[in-house]
């Protein structure tokens, strides 16, 4: 059932132009930034063939083309998740969920798996242009899968940010602003951070900074403290999300 | 004969902050029948129906559907519903076909079944002709029959239908009506409306709910012979005094209209034309006329609604 919603939503997203329109620009900027890196690795090349040690083609290249991309996600996710449930609540097409034998829990459940399914796509696609190095030598297999790892979990806790924004509202517009806000506050907190002087709330808030847990998987470090982070993360925003649809049922 | 309950309702109240959309109304429907539910804007129509449906939870009250209680086992209790609400809930940007297939699926209809399931809602609907189109290229009246292909595809017990003849034309009401009839024939249909004929034409039973009260629940016949006579207009040549007329049995009021003509309001139950002719032979009163008074919906509405609104000002006062 929660498959049936999934494959709906992600049609619905392919039936609308901005979809398509977000696949495109997000490919086009990430396809300049890459080729702008890997220009850098070559005129590099040499000095890198001298030092021991030296950082692979996918460290030097892969790591930069990731964090844009996971900068851009943050001002493109808004965009897509914005009609999750506004849209249906504006167009009153909830009430065909509501009366279907479905419980509320597969109905969000369904909608962010669609949408998660075209953000994997997208980052999938993306990861075509590394794989592409391949033609010309070896690349760190263990590194990219980890980096694009990394940026699904990414990804998958903004969708959940914005699911839960857009059940909030019937304005898909005021979904997405308030989702990207959200965003960039939670990319940004550990700024913030670095200047109080108390450790503990130091810790606090870098430890909720989407920024330093990403990082720290894309460089290649496997930790579950991170991996942790982004599911709780993602399940928080999900049974909230729950919660709200359901309220719209119940006394107020 | 005896009929199994398929919808039964019990103390069902639903408050909007301080106002009381729905209070405390209960009813119950049998298979194969077709419950009209009038009243007018405002009345709670809508609201009962939407907690019918799930789609409001109710302050207090139960509902099982086909013997299932719609709290305690949601899935159940809806997979017996089909709901168009008022304005039928469409996606679009897909084709009728695509459309019909996700809410089969929806609706947990086997894979296999679906395809045949769509089949057969798009027929009973008369979508046929449009099953490639786009919904948001339909015009209303088609879009409305989409709404309805969606509510049965499942072919559920209990159809409940908010205003289903909205923005249709003439032929597409009357087929619309046909197939409530047809509907109410294995399903049980429950349709409000604002078309008081419709009523008389496509329900058995009539509620009337106002105010978020139920006023008014009765079979269409019942309602007919409440429509037929209960006043006479009569003439004479020679007119005889109002105390005359009033000593006929079942008369309940004499009034004086133009002429030599007079309106005589009578009991339901008794009715004095024979009596009435009777004395007018006898007595030389010379009758020139006498029609029965028929009532038309319209007026039973206004009645029952209107000393509903009377009795709570007399109660306030």
């Amino acid at each position: 059932m929660v498959l049936v919603l999934a494959q709906r939503e992600l049609r619905s997203l392919f039936l609308s132009p901005l979809a398509w329109s977000v696949l495109a620009v997000v490919q086009l900027i990430l396809a300049y930034l890459f080729l702008a890196t890997l220009n850098e690795y070559f005129t590099l090349q040499p000095q890198l063939q001298v030092l021991d040690n030296a950082p692979g083609v996918t460290e030097i290249v892969v790591g930069p083309l990731y964090g844009s991309a996971a900068f851009i996600f943050m001002m493109v996710v808004p965009l897509l998740t914005m009609r999750l449930v506004s849209d249906e609540r504006r167009n009153r097409t909830l009430p065909l969920l509501f009366a279907a034998p479905v419980s509320m829990s597969e109905t969000i459940v369904g909608k962010y798996l669609g949408v998660v399914a075209f953000l994997a796509l997208m980052t999938l696609i993306i990861t075509l242009m590394p794989l592409s190095i391949l033609i010309a030598g070896p690349i760190d297999f263990g590194l990219l899968a980890l980096v694009a790892l990394a940026l699904v979990l990414l990804v998958a806790s903004f969708a959940a940010v914005g699911l839960f924004m857009s059940t909030l509202t019937v304005q898909p517009t005021v979904a997405a602003v308030s989702t990207f806000g959200v965003l960039l506050l939670l990319w940004i907190i550990d700024w913030a951070g670095a200047r109080v002087e108390d450790p503990a709330a130091t810790g606090l808030l870098t430890y909720l900074s989407m920024l330093r847990h990403f990082e720290a998987l894309a460089k290649g470090l496997f930790s579950t403290t991170h991996v942790t982070y982004f599911i709780l993360f993602i399940s928080v925003f999900i049974v909230l999300s729950i919660r709200r649809l359901d309220g719209d049922r119940l006394q107020r | 004969m005896t009929q199994d309950t398929l919808v039964s309702v019990e103390h069902l109240t639903r408050h909007y902050g301080p106002l009381t959309a729905v209070d405390n109304i209960a009813f119950e429907l049998a298979r194969g029948e077709v419950l009209g539910f009038l009243g007018p804007n405002g009345a709670g129509k809508s609201t009962t129906m939407q907690m019918l449906t799930g789609n409001l939870a109710p302050s207090a009250g139960r509902i099982s559907i086909c013997g299932l209680d719609l709290l305690d086992s949601p899935k159940a209790a809806k997979a017996q519903i089909g709901y168009l609400p008022e304005q039928p809930p469409l996606y679009l940007e897909f084709t009728v076909d695509e459309y019909l297939r996700f809410c089969a699926r929806l609706n947990r209809i086997a894979n296999d079944q679906v395809t045949q399931a769509v089949e057969r809602a798009r027929e009973r609907c008369g979508l046929q002709q449009v099953g490639n189109r786009l919904i948001g290229n339909l015009s209303k009246g088609f879009r409305q029959r989409v709404g309805i292909a969606q509510a049965i595809i499942h072919s559920p017990s209990v159809v409940i239908l908010d205003e289903p003849t909205v923005g249709l034309d003439p032929i597409q009401i009357r087929e619309i009506r046909a197939l409530i009839r047809e509907l109410g024939t294995e399903h049980s249909v429950i349709l409000s409306t604002h078309i008081l004929p419709e009523v008389q034409m496509t329900c058995d039973r009539v509620q009337i709910i106002n105010r978020g009260k139920l006023v008014f629940s009765d079979s269409v016949q019942h309602l007919s012979q409440r429509m037929e006579s209960s006043s006479l207009v009569v003439g004479f040549r020679n007119p005889p005094s109002g105390d005359a007329l009033g000593a006929l049995p079942g008369v309940t009021a004499v009034e004086a209209l133009s002429g030599q003509r007079l309106r005589i309001s009578h009991s339901v139950d008794q009715d004095p034309t024979d009596a009435l002719v009777e004395h007018a032979v006898n007595s030389g009163w010379q009758l020139t006329e006498l029609t029965p008074e028929y009532k038309t919906l319209e007026q039973i509405f206004v009645d029952i609604t209107a000393t509903e609104y009377e009795t709570e000002a007399g109660e306030a006062a």
